[in-house]
């Protein structure tokens, strides 16, 4: 399965639909994704990953990567996530101090901390 | 026992077949339903790992994966050319989170971000996961080994 991608805006934020497998072929369609939206003015951005199936440190460098440049312009990055096999990765790194993590996609639209 | 060797050319579209192969030959070899992630990602991050190592080094030179399937044991083994970068420990995985994630300058513009993961990060996310491994820099290159259990009938104290 290859990586899958769509776009849609939901009030001030938008939301990256993603799917299929991040890794280190894959990882660069994200980057672009990530580096056009923040550069055509999108600084708040959800991350919906419950349709991944795998994700390695590559992956995670680009999500990194994301937040550091929404950040520059005093944007959020918020994941969807609820996989047991997508989230171990997130906590062995320690990245769940770093991400808001959401159950959901409405969670995510409607948290502000 | 028995073993097989894959031989790929280092690109990063070869790593998800290496993935796909070793999954294969671990569920083959009796390896528990619940680690088959596990060994998923391990050998994901000790291929890209590989790949990159090659790709900066000796890009013509193929990138070798041995998957040795032993009585009570799986064993991968990726072997690259470079040298080890630094030692390993689970150590390199508690990232300054504040450093991580400070904002990029703005004017950063569409370049790509440098690494924005530490060199040796990959190797450490799969001390983190994976339970015996070992990384040894040989005449041949680095060896990234990881082991795992093969039998779903092994009592969890025999360890």
């Amino acid at each position: 399965m290859d990586l899958s991608l769509s776009t849609r805006t939901e009030g001030d934020r938008t939301v990256v639909t993603v799917g299929g497998e991040i890794d280190v072929y894959t990882a660069p369609k994200l980057r672009e994704q990530l580096i056009d939206l923040v550069s055509s003015g999108n600084y708040d951005l959800v991350v919906d990953m419950e349709n991944v199936d795998f994700l390695d440190s590559t992956g995670l460098g680009v999500l990194v990567g994301g937040l550091k440049r929404v950040r520059a312009h005093e944007g959020s990055l918020r994941l969807v996530c609820t996989q047991e096999r997508i989230l171990k990765i997130f906590r062995i790194t320690g990245l769940t101090k770093v991400f808001p993590i959401h159950a959901s996609v409405d969670e995510a639209l409607a948290a502000t901390d | 026992m028995a073993t097989v060797e894959v031989s790929f050319t280092a690109l990063p579209a070869h790593v998800r077949t290496a993935r796909l192969v070793a999954l294969a030959v671990a569920r083959r070899a009796g390896v528990n339903e619940d680690l088959l992630d596990e060994v998923r990602l391990a050998v994901g991050e000790a291929c890209s790992r590989a790949v990159g190592i090659h790709q900066s080094k000796a890009a013509d030179t193929a990138v070798t994966m041995l998957l040795v399937d032993e009585q009570d044991q799986f064993i991968v083994e990726v072997v690259d050319v470079g040298p080890l970068e630094s030692s390993v420990s689970p150590d390199d995985l508690d990232l300054d989170a504040d450093a991580l994630t400070a904002p990029a300058a703005p004017d950063a513009g569409t370049d790509p971000l440098p690494d924005l993961l530490p060199p040796g990060f990959g190797l450490a996310v799969i001390s983190g996961l994976v339970e015996q491994m070992s990384v040894t820099s040989e005449m041949d290159g680095t060896h990234v080994r990881m082991t795992w259990p093969a039998s779903d009938v092994m009592a969890p104290s025999a360890e």
